[in-house]
C-alpha cells in the first residue's frame, strides 16, 4: 500500500448562508491521480484551498501526510505545490526571477533554489527561455511556468485547481504529459479539479462534487458502470425531429447531443422497448434513422446524470 | 440584369467579407493576410491555438481595431469607415463579461438597452424570458455563479437585436451541463436567423458549428464544414489502449508511419499513414514491453484534425 498523503475527515465550510463544503472526506495516496469534478459553484475550488491551507475549515480536519494542518500548518504545507485556477506571474520578471522570488517566499535556501529551478525549468521544457520576461510568453508557456512554480519546493503533494481551463488542445496535451511523467518519476499525490471528461477519465480516481458534499467516488470506469445499458446512441435526420421524438419516448430519461449523434439515456430495464417504439415512431414520422443501438455509457453521460441529480 | 440580381443577394447573404486582413503589433503579425467569408445564418466555430490571433480577428471585424493592412465588411459595412453602423447590428460577448456586479441582472440589461438605443420597451424582458434569466433577474451579479454570468453576458449582446454574434470563449470555465445548456441557446439564436461565430477550446462544441475555421501563427489554415473537415484528414486514425500510457505514447512517436500521438480520456489516439497494419502497430508494442489492452480503428474527430493543422 502506498502512503496516504492526503487525508480530509470531515471538512466543512461556510459563507454567509451557503456551505461551500458540507462534510467532505477524501484520501490520495502516492502515485495517485485523484480528480475533482462536479457542476460550477459545486465547492471544488473551496475544497483544494482547505487543503492547502489558504482556508480553514468550521469543522474537520486536513493531514497532509504526518502533519495535521490545524497544528503544524507550516510544515504541513512545506509538502505542497499548488496552482490556483488564476495564478499569478510578475510579468515584468524573467521566467527565472519568478522562480527565484517564489522559492524564497518557500523559504528555499539560496543555494538550493538555483540547480532546482534548472532541473523544473528542463522538466516543463522552459530551460531556453529562462531571460524571457513572464509578459512576453505564450499562454501555453505561462502554464508550464505555473507548474514549475509549484513543483520548485520538491512538493510531495500537488494541488491543481482546473489548470487547463482557457487551454487549447495542445498545450493540454502537453500539460498531461507532464503531469504524467512526474507522477512515474516522482510518484507525488495529485489531486485535481477540472471540467474536461476527458481528463477525469484519465485519472486514477475520481470524486464528484455537488453542493458541498461528495455524492460519488471510484475509477472512471466505475462511474460509467453505473449507467452499463442504459446509454443509446441515435443518429439520423433531421436532427430536431429526432430529439423531440426521443425526449416523447416514456422511456426515455435525457437526450443530449454528442457531435453528430445522441445519446439517450433510458430508464433501468427499458432498453429494448424504447429500441422498438423510438425505431418505428422515427419511420412513421418520416424521419430518416442511420442508427439506434446500444452503447457503452461515457463518463459526460455520467456526469450528466449525477448533476441532474437522479443519483441513487 | 443577372449582374445586378447576384449583387444585391451577395448584400443580403454575406455577412462577414475580409481581403488580406492583417494586423501587426510591433514585428508581430498577430493576423496574417485573412481572406474568408461567411453566409447569413452559419454558426461558425474559430478554432486555434492561445494567442494564434482569434481575438484580434474579432477586434478588427468589430472596429474595435484597426486593420494594419487590407480590409474587411461586416453585414455590407466597411469595418474602419463604418464601424459605429457595424456595432449597432453586432452583438459581442467577450472572454471577460463586462457586467457591473453590484447591479442586479434586470439593471445590467437595461443599461446595455440604454446604450444601444433600444427603443421597444418590452424588449429586456424579453430577452430575460428568452434565455431564461426571468427568476434572477432582480439578483446582483455578484451573488450569481459563472453560468448565470455568463448568460447575462450573452443577454447583453443580444439586447439590440443584432445580426450577427461574436463570442469569444463563451463557454470556458463552464462545467459540461452549463455548456450543454449555452449551445441550446446558440442554437436558438440561430434558429431566429443570427449569424454566430464563436471561438472554442472544445473539440467537442466545434462539432456543433456548421462552419469550422482553423487558426496558427494569424493565419487561416482551414475553413470548412466539420464533416468535410474530418474527411480530409490525411491519415488512419486507431484507438489504443496501452499500459503504462506515456512509454506507449513515446514508443509510438518514434515509429516510422505515426504522424500524430495524443492522449485522448484512458487512451491514446494515433494517427497514421493510410494503409499501415493493425498488427504492425501491436507488434511495435508488444515489442516495447507494453501491455495492450485493444487496439482498434477510429473515426477521425476535429480533434485530431485540429492536432493535425495547428500542431504543424
Amino acid at each position: 500500500m502506498s502512503e496516504i498523503l492526503i487525508r480530509a475527515n470531515g471538512l466543512h465550510k461556510t459563507f454567509g448562508s451557503t456551505h461551500a463544503v458540507a462534510g467532505v472526506s477524501l484520501q490520495v495516496a502516492a502515485g495517485e491521480l485523484y480528480g475533482l469534478v462536479g457542476p460550477d459553484g459545486a465547492g471544488k475550488t473551496t475544497l483544494l484551498r482547505l487543503l492547502c491551507g489558504v482556508l480553514h475549515p468550521e469543522q474537520g480536519e486536513v493531514w497532509l501526510g504526518q502533519l495535521d494542518m490545524a497544528h503544524q500548518p507550516e510544515q504541513a504545507r512545506q509538502q505542497i505545490g499548488y496552482l490556483a485556477q488564476r495564478f499569478s506571474l510578475y510579468e515584468e520578471l524573467t521566467v527565472l526571477e519568478n522562480l527565484r522570488f517564489f522559492a524564497e517566499v518557500r523559504g528555499i535556501s539560496a543555494q538550493h533554489w538555483g540547480p532546482r529551478s534548472q532541473e523544473v525549468l528542463e522538466f516543463v521544457g522552459l530551460a531556453e527561455f529562462s531571460d524571457r520576461r513572464a509578459g512576453q510568453l505564450s499562454g501555453g508557456m505561462k502554464q508550464k511556468l505555473g507548474l514549475a512554480l509549484a513543483l520548485i519546493n520538491r512538493p510531495r503533494i500537488l494541488l491543481l485547481d482546473e489548470p487547463t481551463t482557457g487551454v487549447d488542445p495542445l498545450t493540454r496535451q502537453e500539460f498531461w504529459r507532464l503531469i504524467i511523467r512526474l507522477l512515474q518519476e516522482e510518484a507525488p499525490a495529485v489531486l485535481l479539479s477540472t471540467p474536461y471528461m476527458d481528463e477525469a477519465a484519465r485519472c486514477t480516481r475520481l470524486g464528484f462534487l455537488q453542493a458541498g458534499k461528495l455524492v460519488c467516488e471510484g475509477t472512471a470506469r466505475q462511474l460509467r458502470a453505473r449507467l452499463t445499458n442504459r446509454v443509446m446512441e441515435l443518429a439520423g435526420q433531421p436532427y430536431s425531429l429526432l430529439a423531440s421524438l426521443a425526449k416523447a419516448d416514456p422511456g426515455v430519461e435525457g437526450v443530449q447531443r454528442f457531435g453528430n449523434r445522441f445519446h439517450l439515456r433510458v430508464q433501468e430495464g427499458q432498453l429494448q422497448a424504447v429500441l422498438q417504439r423510438l425505431a418505428g415512431s422515427i419511420r412513421a414520422a418520416g424521419g430518416q434513422l442511420d442508427s439506434l443501438q446500444p452503447i457503452e455509457p461515457q463518463l459526460e453521460d455520467v456526469f450528466i446524470q449525477l448533476s441532474e441529480g437522479s443519483a441513487l | 440584369m443577372r449582374a445586378s440580381l447576384r449583387d444585391v443577394e451577395y448584400q443580403v447573404t454575406t455577412v462577414i467579407h475580409t481581403e488580406n486582413l492583417t494586423r501587426r503589433f510591433g514585428s508581430f503579425v498577430a493576423v496574417d493576410h485573412l481572406n474568408f467569408e461567411l453566409q447569413a445564418g452559419e454558426v461558425l466555430g474559430y478554432l486555434g491555438p492561445n494567442g494564434s490571433g482569434k481575438t484580434t480577428t474579432i477586434r478588427m471585424l468589430l472596429g474595435l481595431l484597426h486593420p494594419s493592412e487590407g480590409r474587411a465588411q461586416v453585414l455590407g459595412y466597411d469595418v474602419v469607415a463604418q464601424s459605429e453602423e457595424v456595432r449597432a447590428r453586432s452583438g459581442y460577448m467577450s472572454q471577460k463579461f463586462s457586467l457591473y456586479h453590484e447591479l442586479t441582472v434586470h439593471e445590467n440589461l437595461a443599461f446595455y438597452a440604454g446604450v444601444y438605443g433600444v427603443r421597444n420597451p418590452n424588449r429586456v424582458k424579453e430577452v430575460l424570458e428568452s434565455l431564461g434569466l426571468a427568476p434572477v433577474q432582480g439578483q446582483a451579479v455578484q451573488n450569481l455563479s459563472t453560468g448565470w454570468r455568463q448568460r447575462l453576458a450573452l443577454a447583453t449582446a443580444i439586447v439590440h437585436q443584432p445580426g450577427l454574434l461574436f463570442l469569444d470563449e463563451p463557454t470556458s470555465g463552464v462545467d459540461p451541463v452549463a455548456r450543454r445548456a449555452f449551445w441550446d441557446l446558440i442554437y436558438e439564436l440561430s434558429a431566429q436567423g443570427i449569424t454566430v461565430m464563436v471561438t472554442t477550446h472544445y473539440m467537442d462544441e466545434a462539432e456543433y458549428c456548421s462552419q469550422v475555421g482553423i487558426m496558427r501563427q494569424g493565419r487561416l489554415l482551414a475553413l470548412e464544414e466539420p464533416g468535410r473537415l474530418k474527411q480530409s484528414l490525411p491519415g488512419q486514425v486507431w484507438e489504443v489502449y496501452a499500459e503504462p500510457l506515456l512509454p506507449a505514447l513515446e514508443a509510438l512517436e518514434k515509429l516510422t508511419g505515426v504522424q500524430r500521438v495524443a492522449l485522448a480520456g484512458d487512451f491514446l489516439r494515433v494517427i497514421t499513414t493510410p494503409g499501415l497494419e493493425l498488427d504492425f502497430l501491436h507488434q511495435h508494442l508488444a515489442a516495447s514491453g507494453m501491455q495492450v489492452t485493444a487496439l482498434q480503428p477510429g473515426a477521425a474527430t476535429l480533434e485530431d484534425v485540429f492536432m493535425t493543422i495547428s500542431g504543424g
